[in-house]
């Protein structure tokens, strides 16, 4: 035991100066909500770019007929890790960075409500990150067969069952999205009970940013549809482990059962994916036309809508198992039904801009495509959920050019808005804006390219998922239209890379509110401190800034 | 190539061979009214497209300020409408509910048909990376290429049954069906009318494993005439030629015979099914389900070693001596 004389004896502690290690503890201690948003951020990023270029090799294979570029077995894992990676590695994290960075801020709030299970959140995540990923050296298992996962990102039973899947590289599937789903889920709550019960003074729920309330029922809908996923896992692995057979077909299991756990997860997942991009959307498209969004009370009711909605819609994917002609059309019915509310909200950020001064700069850019791109997309979508157009076009690839325009020309569209908006309020410096067009219009151009030819080839009759095709299917010029695109798509990406560390470090301050902005984030300075406000404000209105920079006609005295 | 193709008489070799898929040229019912509902939606989201892009592309470039533009004064703040909701609620309504209606009818006009009682039946079941093809009525049993008569009237559609032996595959004819699976456990119905005589190229749909890209799908549509005749060389047991009886003894000394079946010779292969049956695999035009032309070359190339022809296909590289191979491949060569 140490005395309290020994205690005084000691030398005053030195200063700490900048050191590595003292950094690093930093950032791998911290609960606060801003590095973990940023940590969840950079890590989908990174993934973002591993399976972009997992993708490319995928691409440059089929760029000719008879391609020998990869393996068929090496394809094959490419593809799955492509799809899983994205999914699970890229969008679920970014759905965690952008809430866990942006909700406390707007609601005026210091943390989130449970900060310590937030940073539990996201390292379980990473963890189940690098479990997937550690399958490229561990999936072989003792009988040396397989490396990465080869079972397709839905895994379809019985191709994961023991016969068919030697060796560990399923498991690595099934434990890496396990353990990563237990970080969103944490998340998912996490967001949940901060925006319900830490919003500032004044912040009714009716007065909640949109970005808020998007995320709120974003969240709902990660802890209602992740679940039967992780049921499904777990079953698959008593499957694998403890000769179960709820999937086992070989045993009088059930290879229909897995599809309906895997899409009554998967359906909503793409909603839960796509459902940051309308936060975004609803933040920038306001600042960058001047105008409040049009029908706040409709877009909130749609996105409650498209929610719920998409919790019924999951056997669309099974339009080709054998189903009845009763499910079948019930499936088409509520899938068209999905179609509703997402045109509401397409016409309201229309009417937002109509009448507007438009800023055109790099985040409304992005916005404007996407709006553009996902129209596109819910339209190739209503495409789908004919259920007999559907039989023609199910696991073709007018299927993956449909869910890239909703993703890629949608949601990661969304992301560079959202990434480019905040940029200053998280740096505190500005990005420059001729490399951000320059980036803006090389992937625009880029993505066409790629994802537009994958419909044609779909009507052409090419399934998805074959790593070659003969020469004499009419399917050459429009594979090569498609790899084409990656010469656009990669040089944009790098632009953007370059574009965000070069203006970390080296760009031009930004001020607090470069973009003269209306809610709360914009308060503080840029980049905020840990504290977040100094005094926590107080709200009258959906737009606080904007009563404050026009008190002669302030929000309040409308809402 | 072509000379040698000639050369053999194969059943279906002078018929056109469709091999560019586009399901928007059906050959048959169901692709022909999955065709028309397509064109429905297509027109109806061609307008959706032209009138919402438009007012997009109208309010981007009527409201766009100059960049760098001074910041003036703020617009006209609005903050929604609800008649203006009302109005753009309805229209999606209506339009989803003709698009409910239409697509009901058409599920139902191809799922619910029920079979005639003179339909031909087949039954097909997906193995990891080929199709089995079976005629319960006539005794035959085949592989990777479906006989049927052409059609025009639906009495004489070729009703099937989709099994599957191993993992989920999927039944893809774009020019003469959308889609159904072959799911383990499970037996599945579609049926299918080729309009013309032809041949109808299509791929396994659904990802079944290393090989799901090679694993490609024939129809022969054929003249009732020329299809009784097919059957009827089908349910033959095999050619018996004493030229090549010493083929025949290596076939069945070697392990081919753990898999492959040859009816009527031998007791050793009788009943094996793990491969495709060779009875009469040289009235067949594909080898490695649907991959080469079944020539002379390609069958011998195919025998010494599969695994350089479909890698990771179950057939594994025999080994045989170049003495052996050739006399396999004149055995298998009679097989007619």
């Amino acid at each position: 035991m140490s005395s309290i004389h020994s205690e005084l004896e000691r030398p005053p502690v030195e200063e700490a100066r900048f050191s590595f290690s003292i950094h690093l503890y930093d950032w791998i201690s911290t609960v606060d909500h801003k590095r973990l948003g940023l940590m969840y951020i950079v890590t989908a990023l990174i993934f973002l770019v591993v399976a972009g270029l997992m993708a490319t090799v995928i691409r440059l294979q089929l760029a000719f007929p008879n391609g020998h570029v990869v393996d068929p077995d090496t394809f094959n894992r490419l593809f799955t890790m492509h799809g899983t990676t994205m999914v699970f590695l890229v969008g679920m994290p970014f759905v965690a960075g952008l809430s866990n960075y942006l909700v406390p801020l707007m609601i005026g709030a210091r943390d989130m409500a449970f900060p310590r299970m937030n940073a539990f959140g996201f390292w379980i995540f990473l963890f189940g990150g690098f479990l997937l990923y550690f399958s490229y050296i561990g999936g072989s298992g003792l009988s040396g067969a397989g490396s990465a996962p080869d079972v397709g990102w839905f895994a379809y039973a019985p191709l994961t069952s023991r016969a068919f899947s030697r060796g560990a590289s399923t498991d690595y599937w099934i434990l890496g999205i396990l353990v990563a789903g237990i970080g969103s889920i944490a998340s998912a709550i996490n967001v949940i009970v901060t925006t319900l019960s830490m919003r500032c003074k004044g912040m009714t729920l009716a007065r909640m940013p949109m970005f808020v309330w998007v995320m709120l029922i974003d969240s709902w809908l990660i802890i209602i549809a992740l679940p039967p996923l992780s049921a499904a896992q777990i079953m698959l692995l008593i499957d694998r482990f403890l000769g179960g057979n709820f999937f086992n077909t070989q045993s009088g299991g059930s290879a229909v059962l897995w599809q309906h756990f895997f899409w009554i997860f998967g359906h909503p997942e793409v909603y839960i994916l796509i459902f940051p991009a309308f936060a975004i959307l609803s933040e920038v498209i306001p600042i960058f036309s001047r105008k409040p969004i049009f029908g706040r009370p409709a877009m909130v009711g749609a996105v409650a809508a498209i929610g719920f909605i998409s919790l019924g819609v999951w056997a669309h994917h099974m339009f080709a198992v054998g189903m009845t002609s009763w499910s079948n059309t019930f499936f088409t019915a509520s899938t068209m039904l999905v179609g509703i509310p997402t045109g509401i909200k397409i016409f309201n950020w229309t009417a937002t801009m109509y009448g507007g001064k438009l800023r055109m700069d790099t985040p409304m850019l992005f916005c404007c495509a996407f709006l553009f791109q996902f129209l596109i997309a819910g339209l190739t979508g209503i495409m789908l959920a004919t259920g007999p157009f559907d039989w023609q076009l199910h696991d073709s690839y007018f299927v993956v050019g449909h869910f890239h325009f909703t993703l890629v020309a949608g949601l990661v569209f969304a992301l560079f808005a959202g990434m480019y908006y905040w940029f200053p309020k998280v740096s505190g410096r500005m990005y420059n804006e001729t490399l951000g067009k320059w980036h803006f219009w090389l992937f625009t151009l880029g993505v066409e390219l790629t994802f537009v030819p994958m419909h044609f080839l779909g009507f052409l009759g090419m399934p998805r998922r074959i790593y070659t095709y003969a020469p004499d299917r009419g399917w050459d010029f429009w594979n090569l239209l498609a790899t084409s695109g990656l010469l656009f798509q990669l040089p944009g990406i790098l632009i953007f890379v370059w574009n965000i560390v070069f203006s970390a470090i080296k760009g031009k301050p930004s001020g607090d509110d470069p973009w003269d902005a209306w809610t709360l984030e914009w308060a503080t300075t840029s980049p905020p401190p840990e504290y977040n406000f100094e005094t926590l404000p107080e709200v009258r209105s959906s737009r606080p800034l904007w009563d404050l920079k026009n008190p002669n006609d302030p929000d309040w005295r409308y809402e | 190539m072509f000379t040698t193709l000639l050369a053999i008489p194969l059943a279906g070799a002078d018929l056109p061979e469709h091999r560019i898929t586009n399901i928007f040229e059906p050959l048959a019912t169901p692709a022909e009214s999955e065709k028309n509902i397509a064109l429905l939606v297509f027109a109806i989201t061609g307008v959706i497209f032209v009138g919402v892009a438009g007012l997009l592309a109208y309010t981007i470039w009527r409201f766009r300020q100059p960049t760098h533009a001074e910041r003036t004064e703020e617009p006209p703040q609005v903050y929604g409408s609800n008649q203006i909701e009302v109005a753009w609620t309805v229209l999606p309504v209506l339009i989803v509910f003709v698009l409910i209606g239409v697509s009901a009818r058409v599920i139902a006009a191809v799922e619910n048909a029920s079979p005639p009682q003179a339909a031909l039946k087949v039954t097909v079941i997906g193995h990891q990376w080929w199709w089995e093809v079976l005629y319960p009525d006539y005794g035959i049993v085949t592989a990777n290429e479906i006989h049927m008569p052409a059609t025009n009237d639906h009495k004489n559609a070729t009703y099937l049954q989709l099994q599957s032996a191993d993992v989920i595959h999927s039944f893809w004819l774009p020019q003469l069906s959308g889609k159904t699976d072959l799911i383990p456990n499970r037996t599945n119905f579609m049926w299918i009318d080729p309009h013309e005589p032809g041949v109808y190229v299509g791929n396994c749909a659904e990802y079944c494993g290393t090989q799901h890209a090679n694993m490609l799908l024939r129809v022969v549509g054929e003249d009732p005439k020329s299809f009784k005749e097919w059957t009827i060389q089908q349910q033959k047991r095999a050619v018996d030629d004493p030229q090549t009886s010493e083929g025949h003894a290596v076939f069945e000394s070697l392990a081919c015979v753990n898999c492959h079946n040859i009816a009527g010779l031998g007791k050793a292969s009788a009943g094996s099914k793990f491969g495709p049956d060779l009875t009469h695999l040289m009235s067949r035009q594909t080898l490695g389900s649907g991959v080469y032309k079944n020539t002379p070359e390609n069958l011998r190339a195919w025998v010494n070693d599969p695994q350089v022809q479909k890698p990771g296909c179950l057939m594994p590289s025999m080994k045989l001596t170049p003495d052996e191979l050739s006399k396999v491949v004149d055995y298998l060569e009679t097989l007619r």
